[in-house]
């Protein structure tokens, strides 16, 4: 057989705009993202978490002090607001907290004095860090300029631990793990959904009853379980990596369950027999003809899933049961709001659970922003 | 009992002998086999070089069962797939390996119904009609641009789309893409699963033109399937008739439309709308529907429809029988009945 | 001339989308005479669909009806002369138009799976909606009592021709085939005595020799019970069968009208004669090329200026049909052609 000849058949009209060329070549992302776009809580949330996921990065330079400094006689420290203007002039300070030790209670009282000024500058030189383990920096966004003056910007706990400091940290473990679990889920998910979902058969209906038995335990049961099987001699990091890998491994099921799903009705499709007839082998079809197809999907459920990982983290750290002190997370942060008397003394201290609220939140309208966007052929 | 021996002295490029396609009915919790339906029951055709052999009949009745057997996205239960290859070395295809079958694909190409459905929406033109040519050994891109832009020029799209995605396209256009990448690998049999029927009839005929030319210029032979007896008629130099998984009747075009010998196609030839309001409708002659693959009647599958069914039909299964040269016809009745149609 | 049951008149419907809006229905008119057949023929996008459902006030969001009337005579009750009420007018989900839907105007749906729940019997459905619409078998307002409704089903079964209707009113939809499940809802169309039906494509989702029943059985039917109906099909085969006059739509438009016999053989539209041409007859010569309409259908955001065919017009007479929509004018006894080849190019909207 020759090659065909190039004399066109039937040509036909073009009557486009310059708007349709613009769409016509646009990827799935593009399209995506052009209707992610639209949706402005979406757009909102997105902005939070990437505030969120700069603190992961280096929450040392957010920090205003060594999260882990004690002091004693600075516990309970309330909330000192920010003023940005002095006397007209941009100059931020913040009000100078004065103590006095009640005689009844034996308790120290705190009140702030307006008349004493700490200096806060931004951009300021303090406790030096180094940044992704890297390189050596003492910069900080916003801190006292008075080395000597420590300032509190969400108040301090018993131990006199600087609240703003310790929620910095607390938020690199926390969107951390919730990532970092999500992640593992995503790609036990796929790769045994993709399993179940392409080859049917017994293997399917073993991952099936697999997914059945792990959905069916009770979680907090089995949480308490494993996490008390966690050596106690563990460093925080060790255990930082054990508590992902339960999460996720619990977590993938919901997943697996849905990438199988996406198989079975794609391989029902038509252009997936036409890559079978052109010759594609088994791995090609799955990796570039099923699996790009509904990663879209994918990504969406994933940081719907999020949240729900971050909620468990807290949960599980608030029970003592997860991430132990010296590491910071928001359920360990929570911890320290235990009781109701410190409750009634040192309200701040629930802050890092509006954190939560909001993390949780943000993930929720990002992830329904993108299942909305996902589906551009939807229309 | 085969339609092997044609008028035409062409030499067959696929002959399907006995061809059977049985799907299981399970039941219960350990899926107990209960019965099977009959999808495709004992067909045998030849379809020879440079032909377009039609395929028609009702929803269930087989063809597309039949089509996707030949292109092996089924496997047939039994039965022969003989495909005659380049070198005119004769290959079961019926019998390939999953691996044995890989070289054989480019030789054998599909062009699908649903416009929508059959290219990839996550890719450009230029991967969807070009992933036939990466498969099969085409890597170097300058290369395959050149061929997809030719392609595309052939089926009368501008080369410059090749970066769209198919959503910018409509359905006759996408069509288009389709039979591009169908030939893209230079195949000998394409197999034309309902091409035109999901398709305005506007954008139904420039895609039928397109396949009528193509067809001249590259020599191809087409088994087209269609529903639509007209279409069918256009396009094709054969057709084959198919009832409840069966082989009914083949014969030449211009024999089968003007003196059919089965019932079951005069009716279905009768039972077409014909565009022209002063032409009288006909009284409808079929009643009933079609019987269920999985439970067919007795004897001849038609009888319970039949106008003319005798007793013999209810228990005798008539076979395919050639009453005259390359005319094919299922019925104990062919030499007797008149069916000439209105026509 | 008797006066006409649905009466549409500069219909416009627009679809405001985030792209831009999309005139779906770009100023139709067209009359339904009690007891008449009128076929609506066109390609995807000629506002068919659209134009139907504006009819029964179901047109989706975004979509709206931006101008017209679509008027509709209610046969008076209780000795009360006939009215005109202008659908347009009603609010979608009030009670005159429940009261107008599917009592005076039924629909057959393109897909009967979907139209009957899978939860309830068929007859059950219909049933209910003979005990809804009582009025309309009822007059003085008495009610029917479901063993009464029932035996209207069992009749109207048997109208059908749907064998042993005693036992398949208390069927289920998926317990019945095709061709007897179009049947089901054929009758639950007619079960409330309707003035107007409206076909939706009814046998396009089924076989040839099922569509060759239906169509017979509509005839019938129309015949008997005198309904109006409306039959919206792309199919030209279907619409020489079935309709006494017919709609040519084209991108939002009337493009022709006429008798079904004048719009067959005396095409006036430039755009009706080449979609006549580009049918495969199957009378015809075979493996030649068909003529074909040039180019492609514009995209909705694309609208041509002037007659939206002239772009893809072989019979494109000047600039005019590029400057001015042509408007529908009468050329013959009861046909009615948009196009500057017919009229005086005076003659714009």
């Amino acid at each position: 057989m020759s090659t065909p000849q190039t004399k066109p058949v039937d040509p036909i009209i073009e009557t486009e705009s310059l708007v349709e060329e613009r769409i016509s070549v646009a990827s799935n992302w593009t399209l995506v993202w052009w209707r992610f776009r639209k949706h402005h809580l979406a757009m909102a949330s997105a902005a939070i978490l990437m505030a969120l996921y700069a603190i992961v990065l280096c929450p040392d330079f957010f920090s205003t002090q060594d999260p882990e400094f004690t002091e004693a006689r600075q516990a309970f420290i309330p909330v000192q607001g920010v003023n940005f203007f002095d006397e007209g002039r941009l100059d931020p300070w913040v009000p100078a907290i004065v103590g006095k030790r009640n005689p009844v209670t034996l308790r120290m009282e705190w009140r702030t004095d307006p008349s004493q000024k700490v200096r806060v500058g931004f951009f300021v030189p303090g406790t030096e860090y180094k940044v992704l383990g890297l390189f050596k920096s003492n910069l900080h966004l916003i801190g006292s300029r008075d080395q000597s003056q420590r300032i509190f910007l969400l108040g301090s706990d018993r131990l006199g631990r600087d609240q703003w400091s310790r929620i910095m940290h607390g938020t690199q473990t926390s969107m951390t793990i919730g990532l970092v679990a999500v992640t593992l889920s995503v790609i036990l998910g796929i790769v045994l959904g993709g399993i179940s979902g392409y080859f049917g058969g017994w293997i399917d209906q073993f991952i099936q009853r697999l997914i059945e038995l792990l959905q069916s335990v009770p979680t907090i049961p089995v949480w308490l379980a494993l996490s008390a099987a966690l050596p106690r001699e563990w460093t925080p990091i060790q255990v930082f990596f054990a508590i992902t890998i339960i999460l996720s491994l619990i977590g993938w099921t919901t997943l697996g369950r849905e990438v199988r799903g996406h198989f079975l009705a794609l391989r029902e499709e038509d252009f997936v027999l036409a890559a079978e007839l052109a010759g594609c082998s088994r791995a090609r079809i799955i990796l570039r003809h099923m699996v790009p197809t509904f990663l879209s999907h994918i990504i969406a459920t994933s940081s719907l899933a999020i949240p729900a990982m971050i909620i468990n983290e807290t949960s599980l750290s608030f029970l003592g049961l997860g991430i132990r002190p010296p590491a910071i997370s928001w359920g360990v942060l929570l911890q320290e709001a235990q009781n109701i008397q410190t409750l009634a003394l040192a309200p701040w201290l629930l802050i890092p659970g509006l954190l939560v609220i909001v993390a949780v939140l943000a993930f929720n309208l990002v992830g329904d922003g993108l299942r909305d966007a996902s589906d551009p052929y939807s229309k | 009992m085969t339609a092997s021996h044609s008028v035409d002295t062409k030499q067959p490029l696929l002959q399907i002998r006995d061809l059977r396609k049985f799907f299981p009915i399970t039941a219960g919790v350990f899926n107990k086999t209960v019965g099977h339906v009959r999808a495709v029951d004992d067909v045998s055709f030849d379809v020879f070089e440079g032909e377009t052999l039609g395929l028609v009949g009702e929803s269930g009745c087989g063809k597309t069962t039949t089509s996707r057997c030949i292109l092996r996205a089924v496997d047939p239960t039994s039965g022969q797939i003989l495909f005659r290859r380049k070198n005119d070395e004769i290959v079961d295809l019926a019998k390939l390996t999953r691996e044995e079958l890989q070289p054989l694909r480019a030789e054998i190409q599909m062009i699908f119904q649903d416009p929508f459905g059959s290219l990839n929406p996550r890719m450009t033109l230029f991967d969807n009609v070009g992933e036939p040519l990466l498969v099969n050994g085409m890597t170097n891109r300058a290369e395959r641009t050149d061929r997809v832009a030719d392609l595309l020029k052939l089926v009368g799209l501008r080369p410059e789309f090749m970066h769209r995605f198919p959503h910018a396209f409509s359905g006759g256009q996408r069509q288009r893409i389709g039979i591009a990448r169908a030939l893209s690998t230079n195949p000998r049999l394409v197999v034309a699963d309902e091409p035109v029927s999901a398709l305005d009839v506007s954008v139904q005929a420039q895609v039928l033109n397109l396949l009528l030319e193509l067809q001249k210029r590259l020599g191809l032979t087409f088994l087209f399937v269609a529903h639509d007896l007209s279409v069918v008629r256009h396009i094709s130099d054969r057709v084959a008739v198919m009832y409840v998984g069966q082989l009914v009747e083949l014969a030449p075009t211009k024999t089968l439309f003007s003196r059919p010998r089965h019932p079951y196609t005069s009716a279905l030839m009768r039972a077409v709308p014909v565009p022209d309001p002063r032409i009288p409708v006909g009284e409808v002659t079929l009643k009933g529907e079609v019987p269920s693959p999985a439970n067919p009647p007795t004897g001849c599958y038609f009888h319970p429809r039949c106008r003319f069914a005798t007793d013999r039909c209810k228990v005798e299964a008539p076979a395919l029988r050639e009453p005259t040269p390359g005319h094919f016809v299922r019925c104990h009745f062919a030499d007797e009945l008149d069916l000439t149609t209105a026509f | 001339m008797t006066a006409p049951l649905l009466s549409v008149r500069d219909l416009h419907v627009t679809f405001g989308l985030d792209e831009g809006s999309v005139r779906a229905v770009d100023g139709v008119s067209f009359d339904v005479l009690p007891g008449q057949v009128v076929g609506i023929v066109g390609e995807s996008g000629c506002g068919k669909s659209v134009t139907m459902r504006s009819i029964l006030q179901l047109v989706d969001e975004p979509g709206r009806i931006k101008q017209g009337e679509i008027l509709y005579r209610m046969p008076g009750v209780d000795g009360q002369p006939e009215t005109v009420v202008d659908l347009t007018k009603l609010a979608k989900r009030g009670p005159q138009m429940r009261a107008i839907r599917g009592a005076e105007i039924a629909l057959i749906p393109q897909e009967p799976m979907a139209a009957f729940s899978p939860v309830h019997t068929v007859g059950d459905q219909i049933i209910e909606a003979i005990q809804l619409h009582h009025r309309q078998w009822r007059p003085d307002g008495s009610g029917l009592s479901r063993a009464e409704a029932r035996e209207i089903v069992v009749d109207l079964f048997r109208d059908v021709g749907i064998s042993m209707p005693d036992q398949r009113v208390d069927a289920y939809s998926w317990q019945l085939s095709g061709g007897l499940r179009q049947r089901a809802m054929i009758a639950m169309a007619l079960s409330c005595k309707p003035r107007l039906l409206i076909a939706d494509e009814p046998t396009t989702a089924i076989d040839v020799t099922t569509q060759a029943q239906v169509l017979a059985l509509l005839r019938e039917l129309q015949r008997k019970y005198g309904t109006a109906i409306i039959f919206i099909t792309h199919d030209l085969g279907v619409i020489a069968q079935m309709a006494n006059s017919v709609v040519v739509m084209y991108l939002g438009r009337v493009a022709e009208q006429g008798p079904v016999d004048a719009i067959f053989h005396a095409p006036k539209h430039p755009y009706t004669r080449a979609l006549l041409r580009s049918i495969p007859s199957i009378v015809g010569q075979t493996q030649v090329a068909l003529p074909t309409i040039a180019g492609t259908l514009p995209h909705p955001f694309n609208r041509p200026s002037g007659c939206p065919y002239h772009p893809r017009c072989d019979e494109r007479k000047g600039p005019e049909c590029a400057a001015r929509v042509p408007s529908l004018k009468p050329v013959d006894q009861g046909q009615s052609v948009s196009c500057f080849l017919h009229h005086d190019s005076s003659d714009t909207q």
